[in-house]
């Protein structure tokens, strides 16, 4: 039922500020309103050695709004890296995460910005939902000083220090021990804080996961493993790499928890149980039942291994934006012109921030060697021509 | 473990000690002429001398290290161990940020005993015990110190650290860039490394070979116990990322430090013995050995100068160019392997910088590229011994 409203122009940003409602006589609740919602999780929990939080989830009409509006971004920025990848503006690796957007955002919605989180390099959405903008993930991607580390990291190395996101690491499994040295500072300094470490099913069998479970376990930090599981190392199906390809349970004394990471009010309620339980009873294991669309990374087709058939069902029936679309449409919290509106909002947004990043110069020369050293040691360091590319290192 | 060097002489450096950052003395002392006794027996004259005095007074009594006045004679005498220890918890006394971790450290005391007592003092969780898993307690540190806290990770022996060699090169060495500057790793990642006394090929290993190349860390090496305290609190003090080479041989060496609060500078050059016919450099273990050598070479006739290069990464390409300028003959004595050594290293570098300045090629002595042996006898032939020392020395000053 269409009613007028007032929908206020926002500026190229990251994302969009709230549509401002208009009297709306006939909507039972408005996308601002912060009345509680309970909406029940599509799957029940499964749990191991411990209780699962209950499938009933608390939310309220304007996070569902904010969920629908941030992964909504998410997929346009990852959906655009795709055509500037092939524009070849973006070269080397580009890992995207449309699909699993329900994680990133389900998780930011649980916790403060005083938590840790620390992922591996399909991490642009999860940059974006710490706060960082999309003009500092297209300028990086693009190689441009604007970048968030300053074209110097590239699409694996995306770092926000004053949000708590720790990265952005290329090799699997490497962030796992990082994670648990974040919770370990965390333990050392009393916060009252914990760190969410992402890995996934291919980092699952990796030997240092195990080895710093044993040591968060050991020590009690606070320290939450979350296996994103999209059932595909790269190329090789999970069955095909793992014995128990039931994640959650590999800690075997620490307990876990599977999720269905599709759906954004499950991860939620998991994340929040997981703070909780990871603050009085030291780490848990999350698995996040989740799928990518696209291939492992945009030099892989994706479609080698798995049929299109199944891409298409599992968007079909298990998207993760339409289902909040369904909700909200069911709650009546918004109209069907509202969320297309704000679709081509988030459009117009994606595309001004990869224009603003086109335009950002690419990094100085004298910029390969700063930051190789905190403090200027004075070392002279050389180019692969010895006799001309030299510096002082700054 | 056997007090193999006690009370050495060369341990003494033209350090004085005060409590501010030290630099090192540039000057060296000038000698009178030296005539070089040939086996042929000729005499020559020696190369940029003054006037010569009579050959009796050959032999120089203090053939080791110039013994400078140190403006403290009270200071106490500690072995090297004790010296590391020091400074560790001065370094934990003075910043609540400084930790421990590492296998053995806490209630052990530490397999070298660097760390004994610290646990009772600052408690197991400043002082971690963890369990063997040197990748992931590595990668723990490092992410410890992206938060800001600032760990020393130990090795129970360098060699375990090949484990760790992700986390050392790509977390470690790289984060710093990568992120565009926002993240610093003040980590210190220290333990006994080199050739001890037959401990078998896999225990022997002189890791600053295969670390040298990552952008991003420091690399020293400590020999004394003087400049093993200073370095060791410097290294906590950095905010980059260092790596502490200590050595299996060199834990017992006793000598007398300062009273007094002193740091060294990470980046420096140590000058042992200035000289005037060869520049020998040389680092840890082998810095006793070249002093070995240089006794036998001051009574041949020779003036060697003998710098401990400490720092590995970056080289004081300063102090060492400045001696090169002197000498216009370098050796380089080292116990890494001669394929893609330190000396490699060091010998590319002045070559490339001091190229105009030398006389002859310059000549590294290594170790050899095999494994070590278990072997004492074969062992010995593995390092660089001081009777080789003084071959070069001499094949170089023709």
């Amino acid at each position: 039922m269409p009613l007028s409203r007032i929908a206020s122009q926002s500026h190229a940003s990251n994302l969009l500020k709230p549509l401002s409602t208009a009297l709306s006589l006939r909507r039972s609740i408005s996308s601002d309103s912060t009345t509680p919602l309970t909406i029940e999780t599509s799957l029940p929990f499964t749990s191991h050695k411990c209780d699962a939080p209950p499938r009933a989830v608390d939310t309220s009409a304007s996070e569902l709004f904010s969920f629908f509006r941030d992964m909504a971004t998410m997929r346009r920025m990852e959906i655009s890296a795709d055509s500037l990848y092939k524009a070849k503006l973006i070269r080397g690796f580009c890992h995207l995460y449309d699909g699993q957007e329900a994680v990133a955002v389900g998780m930011e919605a649980a916790i403060t910005k005083k938590d840790a989180i620390i992922t591996a390099y399909r991490d642009h959405c999860t940059f974006v939902g710490r706060g960082g903008t999309l003009l500092e993930v297209f300028g990086e991607l693009m190689g441009r000083t604007c970048g968030g580390s300053k074209g110097k990291g590239g699409s694996m190395h995306l770092y926000r220090k004053q949000d708590s996101f720790y990265g952005g690491h290329g090799i699997v499994g490497a962030q796992i021990p990082l994670g648990c040295g974040l919770a370990f500072a965390q333990r050392y300094s009393k916060e009252e804080n914990v760190t969410f470490t992402m890995y996934g099913d291919g980092a699952a069998n990796q030997g240092q996961l195990f080895e710093a479970l044993n040591m968060a376990a050991l020590w009690d930090l606070p320290a939450i493993l979350v296996c994103e599981n999209n059932h595909y190392g790269m190329g090789t199906a999970e069955w095909r790499a793992s014995k128990s390809p039931a994640y959650y349970k590999r800690g075997d004394y620490v307990p876990g928890l599977k999720v269905d990471g599709m759906d954004v009010l499950a991860v939620k309620q998991a994340c929040k149980f997981a703070k909780e339980h990871a603050l009085k009873n030291g780490p848990l294991i999350l698995e996040m039942d989740t799928y990518r669309y696209h291939g492992h990374s945009m030099s892989d087709p994706g479609s080698t291994y798995r049929t299109r058939d199944e891409i298409s069902g599992v968007r079909q029936e298990r998207d993760p934006i339409e289902r909040v679309r369904k909700l909200l449409l069911a709650h009546d919290i918004a109209s069907e012109k509202e969320l297309k509106d704000l679709e081509k909002q988030v459009r117009k947004d994606v595309d001004d921030a990869i224009a603003k990043a086109k335009e950002s110069p690419m990094p100085d020369p004298s910029e390969l060697f700063t930051h190789v050293y905190v403090k200027g040691l004075g070392a002279e360091s050389f180019g692969a021509d010895r006799k001309e590319v030299r510096a002082t290192l700054p | 473990m056997a007090t193999l060097f006690h009370g050495v002489g060369a341990a003494l450096t033209p350090f004085s000690a005060s409590n501010k950052l030290l630099l090192p003395s540039p000057k060296s002392e000038s000698r009178g002429a030296i005539f070089l006794h040939r086996s042929d027996a000729r005499v020559n004259h020696a190369f940029n001398l003054k006037p010569a005095t009579p050959n009796q007074d050959l032999f120089i009594p203090n053939a080791v290290a110039t013994k400078r006045e140190t403006s403290t004679k009270s200071g106490h005498e500690l072995l090297l161990f004790e010296a590391l220890r020091e400074g560790l918890e001065e370094e934990m006394e003075r910043d609540p940020r400084v930790c421990v971790m590492g296998e053995d450290v806490g209630h052990y005391g530490g397999s070298y005993k660097v760390t004994k007592g610290l646990a009772e003092k600052y408690g197991d969780l400043r002082v971690l015990d963890t369990p063997i898993a040197e990748n992931s307690f590595t990668g723990m540190g490092i992410g410890a110190a992206m938060t800001g806290l600032r760990p020393i990770v130990e090795g129970m022996n360098m060699g375990f650290l090949l484990l760790a060699f992700n986390q050392i090169s790509n977390n470690c060495g790289m984060l710093h860039y990568t992120s565009g500057g926002q993240f610093t790793i003040p980590i210190v990642i220290r333990g006994p490394g080199g050739v001890g006394r037959q401990l078998g090929a896999e225990h022997s290993q002189r890791l600053e070979s295969y670390f040298q190349s990552i952008p991003g860390i420091q690399m020293v090496a400590c020999s004394t116990p003087y400049n093993a305290k200073g370095l060791m609190k410097a290294a906590i003090r950095s905010e980059n990322p260092v790596i502490l080479f200590e050595h299996v041989l060199l834990y017992n060496l006793k000598e007398r430090i300062p009273d007094e609060e002193y740091v060294l500078s990470l980046e420096e050059a140590e000058m042992v013995r200035p000289g005037e016919h060869v520049t020998i450099l040389t680092y840890s273990r082998m810095r006793y050995h070249v002093m070995q050598a240089a006794k036998t070479l001051v009574n041949k006739g020779y003036d060697p100068e003998v710098i401990d290069i400490r720092s590995l990464k970056p080289f004081d390409l300063y102090t060492i160019g400045c001696s090169v300028k002197k000498t216009h003959r370098v050796l380089i004595v080292e116990e890494c392997m001669r394929t893609g050594g330190i000396g490699a290293s060091l010998t590319a570098a002045i070559t490339e910088n001091f190229h105009d300045y030398l006389d002859a090629p310059i000549v590294c002595l290594s170790s050899q590229d095999v494994p070590t042996p278990y072997a004492g006898t074969l062992e010995e032939w593995t390092v660089v011994q001081p009777a080789q020392i003084v071959t070069a020395v001499e094949q170089l000053c023709q």
